[in-house]
């Protein structure tokens, strides 16, 4: 025979309490973003119109427009995606399909995971000596897209590799026992169905290559150039270095002005993670497994 | 002048076979002569070794890193772990077919096309495409079902059964002469593992297929000549009908009575 057992209403409350210390948590997450994106916007929304983004700075940087420095972003992320990408997904290519899985391998995965974390002056003294020193490439755009790449590459590698783990073994099982060579699985199973990882992945070091001004500052960020850079050996300005500049370096300048230089680098970097959040949801859609 | 009358062809023939993964040996001293154009199980309790034979036979196990093998294993008369052999042509002769279906997340006609796509450096015309995707769906029976969704993904909208008679099918291209099966029935239901059985059947002569299989039932019904292996060692290999009934080994009748397993 069996007892109906009593109902312990005790238990729904801790539930509950669990429930809403969660929610807490979160909320005091939320508030920083919500907080900075306003101050931004009621701050740095004045400052903007199209001479501000289209113009050259005037008056000792203190007016004028930033166009300089948002060309001179765009191409330092685009130069170093160049290189990073490339590098980075062939890397976590060959860790993930091609490497034995054995103590080297194993301490080459610890070594790259480390490496995301040292800190990004570091990466600018390393590209002081490499790029700018030793290849004599100068101060330049490709020796700062360099350095911003070599900063990147770590995360570009890790996520690249968690993306193509996800991928089913018994895909590639699949394909092997059709005969295909390890190229071919890669090329027609294992990368198609890796992209949108990798993709998110590759994303978000826009964000950070867009955003880090350490390790341009000595490799080719200039503070105020009059003129826009004509190959990937001038110098150029960039927006991350610019609001260092015009927020600490320069005297009267209005408060707008910094507050929309920030508005201006958050605008493209939100502008590129809904691109890719787009272009994630519309292949995933097409992904079934 | 055919001088072999007295013993009939071989589609795989090993010789004192041993392979270790580590240091732990799963496979000691396994010679077998497992014949062409029949059906050959694999039975045996979990961990003796048979899904490890199997895997050894495509070489698919080496992809584990860690395993050691000697001895040799000749598929039709072609020692398979000489250095000189590729591995792509090994397999285009041996085709696998996994415990779980795993198509390709790719359309039912890629998935059959697939094989003889990457086997063929120029492309065929579209009715050469049709042709090979019919010839094959008809031979695992699964045209009339799906012949109006040839487009749609394989992995959706196929129940178990038709997605592993799928996976039969897309090896058929490739015209392997070999089919190993991993238990192919152990994900389906009644009504599939009967349906897929029967296929298996079917494919009989035009394929050597050798089957493992913890269903003792299926061994019996389903195959006509029976493998049993214990701890990593063949223990009796001989007809299915002569294994069931008068096996020559005490493990063998304890087994295959259900005394353990």
């Amino acid at each position: 025979m069996f007892e109906a057992t009593s109902i312990n209403h005790h238990n729904d409350q801790v539930q509950l309490r669990y429930k809403i210390v969660f929610g807490v948590m979160l909320v005091i997450l939320i508030i920083p973003v919500v907080a900075i994106l306003f101050t931004l916007i009621a701050k740095g929304s004045h400052a903007m119109s199209w001479p501000f983004l289209f113009d050259d700075p005037k008056d000792g940087m203190t007016a004028g427009g930033i166009f300089p420095a948002i060309f001179g972003t765009i191409w330092l992320v685009v130069v170093s995606l160049l290189a990073s990408v490339p590098l980075g997904v062939a890397a976590a290519i060959y860790l993930s399909e091609y490497a034995p899985d054995n103590l080297l391998t194993r301490l080459i995965n610890l070594a790259t995971i480390n490496l995301a974390g040292v800190p990004s002056i570091v990466h600018a003294l390393f590209g002081v000596g490499a790029f700018v020193v030793f290849f004599k490439f100068g101060t330049s755009i490709l020796a700062a897209s360099l350095t911003l790449a070599i900063m990147t590459l770590p995360v570009v590698i890790v996520s690249s590799w968690e993306s193509l783990q996800s991928v089913p073994r018994a895909f590639r099982e699949a394909c092997w026992n059709m005969g295909a060579t390890r190229w071919q699985t890669i090329w027609h199973v294992v990368l198609p169905n890796a992209f949108t990882g990798i993709l998110t992945g590759v994303i978000l070091q826009v964000s950070r290559a867009a955003g880090e001004t350490a390790p341009i500052m000595f490799t080719g960020a200039a503070m105020f150039l009059p003129f826009l850079p004509n190959s990937v050996f001038d110098q150029t300005m960039a927006l991350a270095l610019h609001l260092f500049v015009v927020a600490t370096q320069v005297p009267d300048v209005p408060e707008s002005l910094p507050f929309g230089v920030a508005l201006v680098l958050v605008g493209i970097v939100l502008l590129m993670n809904t691109v890719a959040i787009w272009i994630r949801m519309h292949l995933r859609g097409k992904k079934k497994w | 002048m055919n001088t072999s009358n007295a013993t009939e062809p071989l589609a795989i023939n090993t010789k004192d076979l041993n392979l270790w993964y580590g240091t732990f040996q799963a496979l000691f001293d396994i010679n077998l002569k497992i014949k062409q154009g029949i059906i050959t199980s694999l039975i045996g309790p979990s961990g003796c070794g048979k899904s490890t034979f199997l895997r050894s036979v495509d070489r698919i196990n080496e992809r584990l890193g860690y395993v050691r093998i000697k001895g040799a294993i000749e598929v039709l008369d072609q020692n398979i772990y000489e250095p000189n052999v590729e591995l792509a042509q090994l397999r285009k002769q041996v085709g696998m077919v996994f415990q779980r279906p795993n198509p390709l997340p790719i359309s039912i006609r890629d998935n059959i096309l697939f094989g003889h796509r990457i086997h063929n450096a120029k492309s065929s015309s579209k009715s050469e495409e049709d042709a090979i995707v019919e010839d094959a769906l008809r031979q695992v029976l699964l045209w009339d079902q799906v012949k109006d969704r040839l487009h749609q993904k394989a992995s959706v909208g196929l129940s178990l059964e038709e997605m592993q008679k799928l996976c039969i099918a897309r090896l058929l291209p490739v015209k392997p002469s070999i089919l190993l099966m991993d238990e192919p029935c152990s994900a389906l239901d009644p009504k599939g593992t009967a349906a897929v059985e029967e296929l298996i059947w079917e494919l009989r002569g035009r394929y050597s297929i050798l089957i493992v299989t913890h269903n003792m039932a299926q061994a019996r019904r389903a195959s006509e000549e029976c493998i049993f292996m214990l701890m990593g060692k063949v223990v009796e290999h001989a007809p299915t009908e002569k294994l069931f009934v008068t096996p020559a080994h005490k493990e063998t009748a304890d087994y295959i009575e259900g005394r353990y397993g």
